[in-house]
């Protein structure tokens, strides 16, 4: 008998992938999901984008594996988290022509929840009033945010930015020069600030 | 312990439930129950908590309830089995098999679970013990009782 009771394990594999695909269009339909996630590829890497109902909660780089930060998202804000690419497609697209050089603001609501607390929250709701293609300081960031000896807070602050790119804690820089650390790899905070044009595009 | 995003749990269990559903509503509403299992669980998710391998036997359960709920269903209203609808099934149960599968969606929901989790699953007894809410020896002696019964049918139906 053990042999008769099989059910192919490739039809099983494709009937169920489909069931899942239409599984996800009726969990929006019917507004199950809490968290909606998708990917995109940009000369910075694979982001990782995610949005509650209130506006983008997180956008991540590659470094942080990807069932690392849906886990941070499922425990921090709630489990049920879809994959979604329709609901961050305004945001993709908005990022594309970012990094196409064809956009300097992004028009998207955000949901700071992830954000740190109190001072933490002020320097990065300061440093998203900082314009394309120019920079602040750490001292300044921190001087706006109501604390001007806080430069070094502040930097811990932007460390923890939870949606880099679009709140940009890439135009912080050291005041003594140079373009100091990131939260994702200082490439990328160089890359950046090229396309941007604040730094030479040829070093 | 905290549970896994829901995406990730759907891909974990996805073929497993089913799998299951296949076995005991058949393909041809396998896709229906599939959607009912998951959706119920994706409304429950948000309070649930994992202990251990226990999200397994939560889906089964939800599963095994639509199944049961699905056969309800269809008793009520009998439909002809050359009625098959369109969208058709994408795991064909005609043929050599039929007999027996559906010996075993007429077995008592236990015996069929416990039949189902051990010999198309292939869960462990530990497992199936686990999905059905009851214990080791007990689950054993529903897949042998539910086993026996699939024989006798089986043994009729090549007779007559």
């Amino acid at each position: 008998m053990n042999e008769t009771l099989r059910i192919p394990a490739a039809e099983v594999e494709e009937a169920s992938s489909r069931a899942a695909v239409r599984l996800l269009e009726r969990a929006r339909g019917a507004r199950l999901e809490d968290v909606a996630y998708a990917e995109v590829d940009t000369p910075t890497g694979r982001l990782l984008l995610a949005a509650t109902s209130e506006g983008l909660v997180r956008v991540s780089f590659p470094e942080e594996p990807l069932d690392h930060v849906l886990q941070e998202l499922a425990d921090a804000i709630s489990p049920r988290v879809l994959e979604d690419a329709t609901a961050l497609e305004r945001v993709r697209r908005q990022l594309d022509e970012y990094f196409e050089g064809r956009r300097r603001t992004f028009a998207t609501p955000l949901d700071w929840r992830l954000a740190p607390a109190g001072f933490g929250r002020k320097v990065l709701e300061q440093t998203a009033r900082i314009p394309y293609g120019a920079v602040s300081t750490y001292g300044e960031v921190a001087r706006r945010a109501g604390s001007a000896r806080a430069a070094r807070a502040a930097g811990n602050a932007l460390h923890d930015n939870p949606i880099p790119i679009v709140v940009p804690c890439h135009r912080v820089v050291p005041a003594a020069g140079g373009i100091g650390k990131y939260g994702g790899s200082e490439w990328r905070k160089e890359y950046l600030l090229r396309l941007e044009g604040w730094l030479a595009v040829t070093p | 312990m905290s549970v896994p995003p829901f995406s990730r749990f759907l891909e974990e269990h996805r073929t497993l439930i089913y799998r299951y559903l296949v076995a005991t509503v058949g393909a041809q509403d396998a896709e229906d129950c599939f959607q009912e299992t998951f959706l119920a669980a994706l409304r429950a998710y948000a309070g649930v908590r994992d202990e251990g391998d226990g999200l397994r036997a939560w889906i089964l359960t939800i599963a095994s309830r639509k199944a049961i709920d699905h056969a309800r269903a269809r008793a009520r209203r009998p439909v002809p089995v050359e009625e098959v609808p369109d969208g058709a099934a994408v795991v064909s149960d005609d043929g050599v098999d039929a007999a027996l599968w559906a010996a075993v969606r007429e077995l008592p929901p236990m015996q069929r679970d416990a039949v189902v989790h051990r010999y198309v699953l292939d869960l462990p007894y530990a497992d199936v013990a686990r999905a059905l809410g009851v214990s080791e020896e007990a689950a054993r002696a529903s897949a042998y009782e539910g086993r026996k019964k699939l024989r006798t049918r089986v043994r009729e139906e090549a007779l007559t």
